[in-house]
């Protein structure tokens, strides 16, 4: 395997102390990273199969003496986690499709189209990303809860979250500059076929974008999967809450191998979308953009 | 709600940059022989396209933009109509005694968070980097904490903090090293938080300054190898220049990211002890949704912003200016 020239030579690699040197450090690096990233998995999975006493016994147990693997099934009726999975499902879902809906005719307007005044709106954008996420929280939280214009309040409607999440000036940043990559002539040459704007947009653009549908489509579900500040405030009626929400709320409350369970349980989608994604997600944040 | 810009972020030379300069002058002159009776049709269908984004833009970024500025001068109880009432939200704000407490704090984990958080991801990058073997496997858990919520990961670690059956307290009974009290105690609250996050987020950090160390040249290492520079030389007069546009970004992003701090003090300590987590945000939030102070909580949003501004600046202006 010829690997790329690092900070260590190869000649010094080779010698006898240098591969005794390499393979004690790589030895040394996979325990810490199983015991740093992996350990913590184990623990939770086991602990939520440890019964109450022992979970509550010092010192702890590595290996529970007891299994109960049907704590998962007593969390998943308890807690009712059905429900607030289906919640976190539509919010995440909903603002995947509504970011996409609204930032990919938006990119591609300002990248293909370059209408008057298109840069003056892009950096109009783009300066959006210059404020802290928190110092809009208060204003921002006042329109959800009474719209202008439009009047309605979104308090406690997955809409709370769909919206805002729309108005994401680094979305549209990232996949216009994908777009600016296509070559001209091919559009050019739908619209000589007749195509108009938004045909060329579905048939010519978005199936070349593919790769980078995916990387925004992959970081638009995890972001909202993963927020908790803003559907803690704008989601406060219990029977709205998602996962996130609804696990600090009831974390006081609840027995501790029930809480843990339902964490575990929490964190399933996230890992198992990890797992089938991995290359997208890993290519994404190398190849150029990452939210987190 | 746009997302803290934690990992916002584009990386230079992973990728060439958009399109050739030549390319797009080129088809702005063909635009141009169109004449404006094509451009104008085209410029109604652009604005249709992005109709949808400048109504949620305006709504939810530009318009909150300007109410929050008007907000940490108002008084607010939506009753009667806004009341103006000058700097009095700011006098307020400083005549609080947590509101000192909270600046400091919030330092001191961004400050944390920076030597840790910065240190050993670029340090676990550059060992990963010169590991020939099992690569697949470290990338893959490192970023695992990532894919999980904050919230999740707050009370997971909440657990294993625990004095009594906690996971870390056994380890270090293990090792033969006395028990901390973690979350107890005032003095080890603040390193607790900071130790979380730091786990839960170097995964991104990690891969990030991975993906830079693979475009540094070799040659670059086997020239400074024949001048006589060791490691440690190669590292510092190598490894760190070439990676310094990567170094800068994620430095302006993490003091962005770490002065918003919120999940972990919320959900792990509420402030406590002794107030020794109350985050600028946490008493932010305690402002606005526990005394309904939103003009005290906005004039402290437009302070943390003030304190970002120059940060959040740099950054957008070093990461557009190098990819277009």
């Amino acid at each position: 395997m010829t690997a790329a020239r690092t900070l260590v030579s190869p000649t010094q690699l080779r010698s006898r102390t240098g591969r005794t040197v390499y393979w004690t450090v790589l030895l040394l690096t996979l325990l810490a990273f199983v015991f740093a990233f992996l350990f913590p998995f184990y623990w939770a999975v086991t602990g939520a199969m440890k019964s109450s006493e022992e979970l509550a016994q010092v010192p702890p147990t590595l290996v529970p003496n007891e299994w109960h693997p049907e704590t998962f099934a007593t969390a998943w009726r308890e807690i009712d986690l059905g429900k607030y999975l289906l919640n976190t499902v539509i919010v995440a879902g909903g603002a995947w499709a509504i970011q996409l809906a609204v930032d990919v005719p938006a990119a591609y307007a300002l990248s293909k189209l370059r209408p008057r005044f298109g840069n003056l709106v892009l950096g109009m954008m783009l300066s959006t990303l210059m404020l802290p996420a928190t110092a809009l929280l208060v204003p921002t939280y006042l329109t959800v809860s009474d719209v202008p214009l439009f009047g309605v309040n979104l308090l406690n409607t997955p809409a709370a979250i769909w919206l805002p999440a729309a108005a994401n000036a680094f979305n549209i940043f990232v996949l216009k500059r994908f777009f600016d990559q296509i070559p001209d002539e091919l559009l050019e040459a739908a619209t000589i076929d007749g195509a108009g704007p938004v045909r060329t947009l579905w048939t010519i653009v978005l199936p070349i974008s593919r790769p980078i549908l995916a990387v925004v489509s992959i970081f638009a579900v995890v972001t909202a999967w993963k927020d908790f500040i803003w559907p803690l405030l704008v989601l406060q009626d219990p029977a709205t809450q998602t996962l996130s929400v609804l696990l600090q709320r009831i974390a006081p409350d609840m027995p501790l191998n029930l809480l843990v369970a339902g964490l575990v349980l929490t964190s399933l989608p996230m890992i198992a979308v990890y797992l089938v994604f991995q290359k997208q997600i890993l290519a994404g944040l190398s190849a150029g953009s990452i939210k987190g | 709600m746009p997302k803290p810009m934690s990992t916002r972020f584009l990386l230079r030379s992973a990728k060439p940059s958009a399109a050739p300069e030549g390319a797009r002058g080129r088809s702005t002159g063909r635009r141009r022989n169109r004449g404006p009776r094509r451009a104008l049709p085209r410029t109604v269908t652009a604005y249709g396209l992005l109709s949808a984004a400048l109504v949620c833009f305006a709504l939810f970024s530009w318009y909150p933009i300007v109410r929050g500025v008007l907000l940490s001068f108002q008084q607010v109880n939506f009753v009667d109509a806004p009341e103006w009432v000058g700097l009095e939200n700011f006098q307020r704000l400083f005549s609080d005694p947590l509101f000192g407490v909270a600046w400091r704090n919030t330092l001191m984990f961004t400050g944390l968070a920076l030597l840790l958080g910065f240190a050993i991801p670029f340090l676990t990058a550059v060992l990963l980097n010169e590991l020939r073997h099992a690569r697949t496997f470290f990338r893959l858990v490192v970023y695992l904490p990532v894919m999980l919520p904050p919230v999740v990961t707050a009370l997971l670690w909440r657990w294993f903090y625990d004095p009594g059956p906690g996971l870390f307290n056994e380890v270090l009974g293990t090792l033969g090293l006395p028990a901390l009290s973690w979350l107890d105690s005032s003095d080890t609250a603040m390193l607790s938080l900071v130790l979380v996050a730091t786990w839960a987020n170097m995964g991104t950090t990690t891969l990030i300054y991975l993906a830079a160390l693979q475009t540094i040249p070799g040659e670059l290492y086997e020239a400074a190898e024949l001048d006589g520079a060791g490691i440690w030389k190669r590292l510092r007069h190598v490894t760190i220049p070439q990676t310094r546009f990567v170094l800068l970004v994620l430095l302006l992003l993490q003091i962005v990211a770490t002065m918003q701090v919120f999940t972990e003090p919320f959900v792990m300590t509420g402030g406590g002890p002794d107030n020794s987590t109350v985050t600028v945000l946490l008493l932010l939030y305690r402002y606005a949704f526990v005394y309904n102070d939103f003009g005290s909580a906005s004039a402290m949003s437009l302070l943390l912003f003030v304190a970002l501004g120059v940060f959040s600046a740099a950054y957008l202006r070093l990461t557009t200016r190098r990819e277009s």
